[in-house]
């Protein structure tokens, strides 16, 4: 197959003025600039001191900075050129799926019809939102095959707590004192670090020589004492657990639950679904499967949708539909509580929403499809130059490994992740999952193009070749960025956090 | 059928037959059977955008409490503040909505940088040196400040005053039965916490509001001294618009500052996404939760911003995280900083003071309707519980009649009967008040109160 490599996702003609370092906006501030404007009230501008008792009040003023809004634009508009995003070119970071947002969920989002609304409104002047909750809930049970679900979690992992929390609440319930909590050594450091949180302890399930879960080991490690296990599946290497139904039962025998993390539920929406699969409580990460945009590292949302013999531990309140066709907040019978200060985050489960919606069943099938074909279809394409870790039908993402460029030239994972970014190109992930060794975990996403796939292939090959011809410059990349390799042990050696901090 | 895929059916067939397959299914043929759906999924089809566009038109006609429709005097820690186009704009650059956490500190500058800024600010604000980058919102950043207590302290009693939100509290509560902390709750006498009436002795953590949920303005010393003396950390919960002009959590001696950030350039957005504001004292910083920002240089000597002290992060620490939070809220961080800058030093100042001087003028008004009482006597900021002589579910109703958005229902708050209310709760009305509430709104919100009060 000969594919023109036209540059669609590849950003390398982005303009760059030069690569001086930006001040911080208290470098530019001028004592008495300002750019604030507020409304004229007609309230009498009383002094403060005669509101507030003196004791409270700080005599020190807290400075912020001084700037005109001219300044502003500048600094802030200048930081974005410092900055790589998805709308500026591919960003393959396995695991992460940094696929297009696209723009009318953001303007659904922006409608002051539901941004402007108070959080404590009552329910019956937010009908609308309650509409918006009720109708997404009811989606995403569809999708994954699941009884109901809370929208409460702010990101993946705090559905993976509350899925926790759930878990604990369901054994408890049934009074049984369960301690340990089953992971694969593939799975994504979160996963643990929920465990102990939710008041488990870990027991780490081995992968096989096929990067899956391995059933003999599993086993072993079944007992009475076992609350669950959290599986991602496909699993992070990008594999589908295809005794996914033996380790259900399994599970399912000794009484155990069994978790979805969704980080990667978009390599099988209308394929399979976690319901089908087995599983009893699923983790979705909005801002990946449906495209909500990720905001530098956030918001997300991550909602928690549960088996029938779970729902009545849901958090609360739950926007519900009432008899009478109107919609209230009810919270259920036996709910661990509320897991977020108020109803989640509205507006990313608005735009996740309007994005299945423009799908439809079929569209969210394709987009698993193609998402499936550009990751099948690169590492096939790569497969001389980076093997992949596990060389057979991937999901959405492959795991390549950078082993024998390492062996050969020294040339590591790290520095073709950064050689890359000279390329036009987002790094993938790197090092990650820890089982494959010098990983580099490519997720295209089915928002790429196949002319940026094979640019993004060719920009791998030149890589590829000067670590054969001449690897030292490699170790010194990326050279045209705002700034080159960061010194990341003399940042934590000593902590500047703050522009205030001692240097 | 509309989505964002570019693949035409020639590239698939070719991709395809690249790969020696013939069909997309053929990509999932690994896939047992008896798990496969074979169905379809049972959503309805597809839609174009301006089909979709007509659906959410439904939506927000519904929505009736908008604050481009009805006035908005509630607050509980979300409020109706001015957020111009200005920082609208920046905050909506594609730059900052569309990247990802910045793993790649070359190509991730821009927010770095922002988020650095924003920590700064953080810092500055609450009188602590150690902010991180962002959590949830405040009632989260809360659990976190109240792991990292018993993290530094072995303990698990946490001793929470009710003047702390109720959502807050019952968040607290949520995340407890995983970490089995114990939560202690100190109930209000006149809208003070009444620390005297309960058992602090091998606490891990005093928390204190400032000001407090219903707007009170509590003298913090008494608080501090018992977290001296029982040798806990003493969590301050404050209003960050509030610390313009107040004392700082740091002041007052707090170990760790939490609070909500959704005033700084955030909307309403029915409760998220917002923002966990968290900063603590250096004693924590190995025990700090999510991510932290740091400044170092650049292989020639550039400065630069870099994610640091990763060592007690979930990706690397595993199970021995100090928290399990990944995606924090840098989109809401990057807006703070922007609206601050836009504010500056002295607009922080003149909306904290607007706020304290509109909430007092329509308190004066209010105290001299029938009707309505003081829940507290004390010195309030910029909001203040009112006990009416009505149930507050219905005034609100009927005040939104007048489209008026009366306040918060203390008792819907509280789900029930709450030690933040000493009788009557569910006559208890929150009302708050922002730089953006005219003389004439104010004065209207008097007049239906009366009505709302009298019908």
């Amino acid at each position: 197959m000969t594919v023109n490599p036209q540059p669609g996702g590849r950003a390398s003609s982005a303009p760059i003025m030069g690569h001086e370092t930006e001040p911080t906006l208290f470098e530019m501030s001028v004592p008495s600039r300002s750019a604030y404007q507020l409304r004229t009230t007609g309230v009498l501008a009383t002094a403060l001191g005669d509101l507030v008792p003196v004791a409270h009040l700080n005599h020190e003023v807290v400075a912020v900075a001084e700037v005109s809004e001219r300044d502003l634009v500048a600094h802030f508009t200048r930081l974005s050129h410092r900055q790589f995003s998805v709308d500026l070119g591919m960003y393959p970071l396995g695991s992460c799926t940094m696929k297009y947002n696209p723009k009318f969920c953001d303007a659904v989002a922006g409608d002051p019809g539901l941004n402007a609304v108070h959080p404590g409104a009552p329910a019956s002047l937010s009908q609308g939102w309650l509409e918006i909750m009720v109708t997404l809930e009811e989606k995403l049970c569809v999708i994954t095959g699941m009884s109901a679900a809370t929208l409460q979690p702010a990101a993946g992992a705090a559905g993976e707590l509350t899925g926790l929390l759930l878990m604990r609440a369901y054994h408890q319930a049934n009074g049984e004192v369960r301690r340990r909590v089953l992971i694969p050594d593939s799975a994504h450091g979160t996963n643990p670090a929920s465990v102990t949180l939710g008041g488990y302890e870990v027991t780490t399930v081995p992968s096989n020589g096929r990067g899956l879960v391995d059933l003999d080991a599993l086993k072993a490690a079944l007992g009475s004492d076992v609350a669950g296990i959290m599986l991602t599946n496909p699993n992070t290497v990008g594999l589908f657990e295809e005794e996914i139904s033996e380790i259900a039962a399994a599970v399912h025998d000794v009484g155990g639950l069994l978790y979805y993390d969704g980080a990667n539920l978009n390599a099988i929406l209308g394929a399979v679904r976690p319901g089908d699969m087995g599983f009893d409580i699923v983790h979705m990460n909005l801002h990946k499967t449906f495209a909500t945009p990720h905001g530098g590292g956030g918001p997300g949302a991550g909602p928690v949708a549960v088996a029938s013999r779970l729902v009545e531990f849901l958090p609360g309140p739950r926007a519900t539909r009432a008899s009478d066709g109107s919609f209230e907040w009810v919270t259920p019978a036996r709910s661990i509580g509320r897991v977020h200060g108020w109803n989640g985050n509205s507006l990313v489960l608005a735009r996740a929403l309007a994005y299945i919606d423009v799908h439809g069943g079929d569209g969210l099938t394709r987009v698993a499809q193609h998402a499936v074909l550009n990751a099948n279809w690169l590492r096939r394409r790569l497969h001389e130059i980076l093997p992949a870790a596990y060389d057979r039908v991937c999901m959405h993402e492959c795991t390549l490994s950078a082993s024998g460029l390492k062996a050969k030239y020294g040339v590591r994972a790290l520095d073709v992740a950064k050689a890359l970014l000279d390329e036009g190109f987002h790094s993938p992930t790197v090092y990650f999952p820890l089982i494959v060794d010098e990983a580099l975990m490519f997720e295209p996403t089915e928002t790429e193009s196949v002319q940026t796939l094979e640019a993004l292939a060719q920009a791998l090959e030149r890589i590829a070749q000067r670590a054969h011809d001449d690897p030292e410059p490699l170790h010194h990349a990326p050279q045209s960025t705002p700034v080159s390799r960061v010194d990341e042990a003399r940042a934590a050696r000593r902590l500047i956090a703050t522009a205030d901090a001692e240097r | 059928m509309a989505d964002y895929l570019p693949h035409t059916t020639n590239d698939v067939e070719a991709m395809l037959q690249f790969l020696g397959m013939d069909s997309l299914d053929d990509l999932f043929a690994h896939i047992p059977a008896a798990v496969r759906l074979t169905s379809g999924l049972n959503l309805s089809e597809g839609l174009s955008e301006p089909d979709v566009a007509a659906i959410f038109a439904g939506y927000t006609a519904a929505n009736k409490a908008k604050a481009t429709a009805m006035t908005c005097f509630a607050g509980g820690g979300a409020y109706d503040h001015e957020v111009p186009a200005v920082v609208k704009a920046l905050a909506n650059r594609s730059e900052f909505v569309t990247a990802y956490t910045p793993y790649q500190p070359e190509v991730a500058q821009g927010v770095l940088q922002a988020i650095f800024e924003y920590q700064t600010l953080v810092s500055r604000l609450s009188g602590l040196p150690i902010p991180n980058a962002s959590l949830y919102d405040g009632a989260t950043a809360l659990v976190e400040a109240l792991n990292m207590a018993h993290g530094a302290t072995g303990r698990s009693k946490m001793v929470i005053s009710s003047g702390i939100h109720p959502h807050w509290r019952q968040v607290a509560r949520t995340f407890a039965r995983g970490t089995g902390h114990e939560i202690v709750e100190v109930p209000l006498r006149d809208g003070v916490t009444g620390w005297s009436s309960v058992d602090v002795s091998h606490a891990a953590a005093v928390v204190a509001g400032y000001p407090n949920y219903l707007g009170v303005l509590e003298d913090l010393t008494s608080a501090k001294s018992l977290a001296v003396e029982h040798d806990a950390l003493f969590i301050v919960g404050a209003d960050p618009v509030a610390a313009g002009v107040l004392k700082t959590a740091g002041q007052w001696g707090a170990d760790v500052f939490v609070g909500e950030g959704q005033a700084f350039g955030t909307a309403l957005s029915f409760g998220g996404p917002y923002l966990g504001l968290f900063a603590c004292t250096e004693a924590q910083v190995r025990r700090l939760p999510g991510r932290i920002v740091g400044e170092t240089v650049d292989s020639s000597g550039r400065r630069a911003f870099v994610t640091t002290l990763r060592a007690r992060e979930q990706d690397i620490r595993r199970e021995k995280a100090t928290s399990n939070v990944c995606t924090n809220q840098t989109l809401m961080a990057v807006t703070a900083a922007i609206q601050l800058g836009w504010l500056g030093t002295y607009g922080l100042r003149e909306i904290a003071t607007r706020c304290a001087q509109g909430a007092h003028y329509l308190f004066e008004q209010l105290m001299r309707l029938e009707g309505v009482e003081a829940v507290s006597t004390q010195p309030f900021f910029r909001e203040f519980a009112l006990r009416l002589s009505k149930p507050a579910s219905e005034v609100i109703a009927l005040m939104a009649e007048r489209e008026v958005l009366a306040g918060l229902a203390v008792d819907a708050l509280s789900g029930g009967p709450d030690p933040s209310v000493e009788d009557g709760i569910d006559r208890v009305l929150l009302v708050t008040v922002t730089e953006r509430r005219t003389k004439d709104e104010i004065d209207h919100y008097v007049t239906s109160l009366q009505e709302a009060l009298q019908r």
